[in-house]
């Protein structure tokens, strides 16, 4: 039988509902779910979930637009987010910054046209000690350099393609332990 | 990459699971009392005593409380939860556990937030450890009746959560907003049911308190604040990172333990703390004097304040939940302030005007966001007057 994709996800978003506890309060993890799987929060989405917690569209619609971390846009395959906040500041990410937009040929705020790369500032990440930081979705990269913005552009290019599916996993892990 | 070294921290010297073992064996209310006796309170920053809420918490009747710890840690400059959270968890879930069994809870939360998800499946494995070790679930370490759990939630990239009413709120799916207090949490918390909400810090000190005991706690620091707090160290110093230091400690003896000594000031409690000139570095962290959550970002003597005060700014107009008029429209202001500071175009008349405007966000505003934002600005405008007026060409 042919599943159509919003079929799809709408079984995906009932299963999350349930696992979640059928209530308000899986609203923003289920939300988080499905930034995480589909790169953003489309409109239809919000209609399912509002239809599944019976609570107004515009509930989700207000919830979602709260968060800096659910979108309504579709972003990236990658979502590239430099601190911003004082410690990284006085630690050079002005240049950071200057050298991430040349290397992908976009301004803070934008998606490369291809779709792999959105460029996001961040308010503190909470690795002051350690700037400038940056984080490519959930994977922590700390003490950048304009000269290493490439090797970490590198490194995400490298899993496009048949490897694609496997990002996720590799892009989500503690950072390197105590030498 | 590591900067700190955590190896001779207490947290270290006490063993997870000895102080949770202690403290099973004891009634809540001695619990509480011992946490009474140490003087604890909350290492957020706001310096709530952890005993009155676990009191408060412990009274009210109902069937259903729960636990929450605030990992939330978004205030700039602080980075000492990530540091607990990674080489200290077990003694955190310890306190956890503690606090349940004081406030008489089944049901404990982390709400940890969305830039730390990297820590995320780390956690959910020591937390099944401990399930497997009967340290969680049912019975915990085979006390009858004693049941609890966490599970861990993830913030979604706003500030405002660590605000515990806004946390609860985002808990219960709502948008980040802060409630209108009273009712606290400890009465009608998550899910209209008592909670108490505390920092990561404030849980993991319980254990250590339980084993070395209140009086060693007590006696470190001051009257008033007791113990000893982790610092978060970074900015213009030779040494960056975590710090275990006694509270009372002047910001002197702190700069010279950090090797940054040439400071023209620091920022003491993150963004929303208080910029300390050189000539107050004799003044001591403590909530008395100079209170912090654990934030030090030390300004070298070439950095200028007025950029400063300005990424500060721009941090609160981008992390303003918008709720009240104070805080939302204020913030904008201030930093309009700033702006033509820059170009040095702001009379000695209006730079009042807006250190009124900003004195008016400390007193009307709802939440510690919008009571706090401004003084970043004004302790900068009031102590680097020098400096910022009259400028001739942008620093930009």
């Amino acid at each position: 039988m042919l599943v159509s994709e919003r079929e799809q996800l709408r079984a995906n978003i009932e299963r999350q509902v349930k696992e979640f506890g059928n209530d308000r309060s899986a609203l923003i993890p289920v939300l988080q779910d499905v930034q995480h799987k589909y790169g953003h929060v489309s409109e239809y989405v919000m209609q399912v979930v509002a239809d599944i917690l019976h609570i107004h569209p515009v509930e989700v619609y207000g919830v979602a637009s709260f968060y800096s971390f659910i979108g309504h846009k579709q972003k990236g395959r990658f979502i590239i987010r430099l601190c911003r906040t004082i410690s990284c500041d006085m630690q050079g990410k002005d240049r950071v910054a200057r050298q991430l937009e040349n290397d992908l040929g976009i301004q803070f705020g934008e998606t490369t046209p291809d779709g792999n790369f959105t460029l996001e500032w961040a308010n503190c990440l909470g690795m002051c000690d350690q700037g400038p930081a940056l984080l490519v979705n959930e994977r922590i990269y700390t003490k950048v350099t304009p000269e290493t913005v490439h090797d970490i552009l590198e490194e995400c290019r490298t899993l496009f393609g048949v490897y694609a599916l496997q990002e996720k996993e590799t892009l989500c892990e503690l950072p390197t332990p105590v030498k | 990459m590591r900067t700190t070294d955590t190896s001779k921290m207490t947290f270290s010297r006490v063993s997870p699971g000895e102080g949770l073992k202690k403290a099973l064996k004891m009634t809540p209310e001695e619990i509480i009392d011992l946490i009474t006796a140490s003087g604890l309170k909350g290492r957020g920053g706001a310096g709530f005593p952890t005993d009155l809420k676990w009191k408060l918490a412990a009274a009210v009747k109902d069937d259903l409380k729960y636990v929450v710890c605030n990992a939330d840690e978004g205030e700039p400059g602080t980075f000492k939860d990530r540091v607990i959270l990674t080489d200290f968890a077990d003694l955190m879930f310890d306190g956890m556990t503690i606090g349940a069994r004081a406030i008489g809870a089944c049901k404990g939360i982390i709400y940890l937030r969305g830039e730390y998800a990297y820590l995320r499946s780390f956690l959910k494995g020591k937390l099944a450890e401990r399930r497997n070790d009967g340290l969680l679930g049912k019975n915990v370490l085979g006390i009858a009746g004693f049941d609890f759990d966490v599970e861990i939630r993830m913030g979604a990239g706003a500030y405002i959560c660590g605000e515990e009413t806004a946390l609860i709120e985002s808990l219960e799916g709502q948008r980040g907003e802060p409630r209108n207090r009273p009712p606290f949490p400890v009465n009608t918390g998550f899910m209209g049911h008592p909670t108490i909400v505390n920092n990561v810090e404030t849980f993991t000190w319980v254990p250590c308190i339980v084993t070395k005991g209140a009086k060693w706690f007590f006696d470190i620091g001051t009257e008033r604040s007791t113990g000893l707090k982790m610092f978060s160290v970074s900015g213009d110093c030779g040494k960056h990172g975590v710090f275990e230091f006694p509270m009372g400690i002047t910001i002197q003896e702190l700069l010279e333990k950090v090797d940054g000594t040439g400071a023209k000031a620091v920022q003491a409690g993150g963004a929303s703390g208080r910029c300390i000139p050189a000539c107050s570095f004799g003044r001591t962290i403590a909530f008395e004097d100079v209170p912090t959550g654990g934030s030090i970002i030390v300004i070298g003597p070439d950095r200028d304040m007025l950029k400063v005060a300005e990424n500060f700014m721009e941090f609160f107009l981008d992390e303003s939940c918008g709720q009240c008029t104070p805080c939302r429209e204020g913030n904008a202001k201030l930093l309009e302030g700033i702006k033509l500071l820059q170009q040095g175009r702001c009379s000695m008349k209006y730079l009042r005007e807006l250190c009124k405007l900003g004195e008016t966000m400390q007193l009307a505003s709802k939440c510690g966001l919008g009571q706090s934002s401004p003084n970043a600005f004004l302790s900068i405008v009031t102590k680097f007057k020098d400096e910022i007026m009259g400028r001739t060409e942008t620093a930009l």
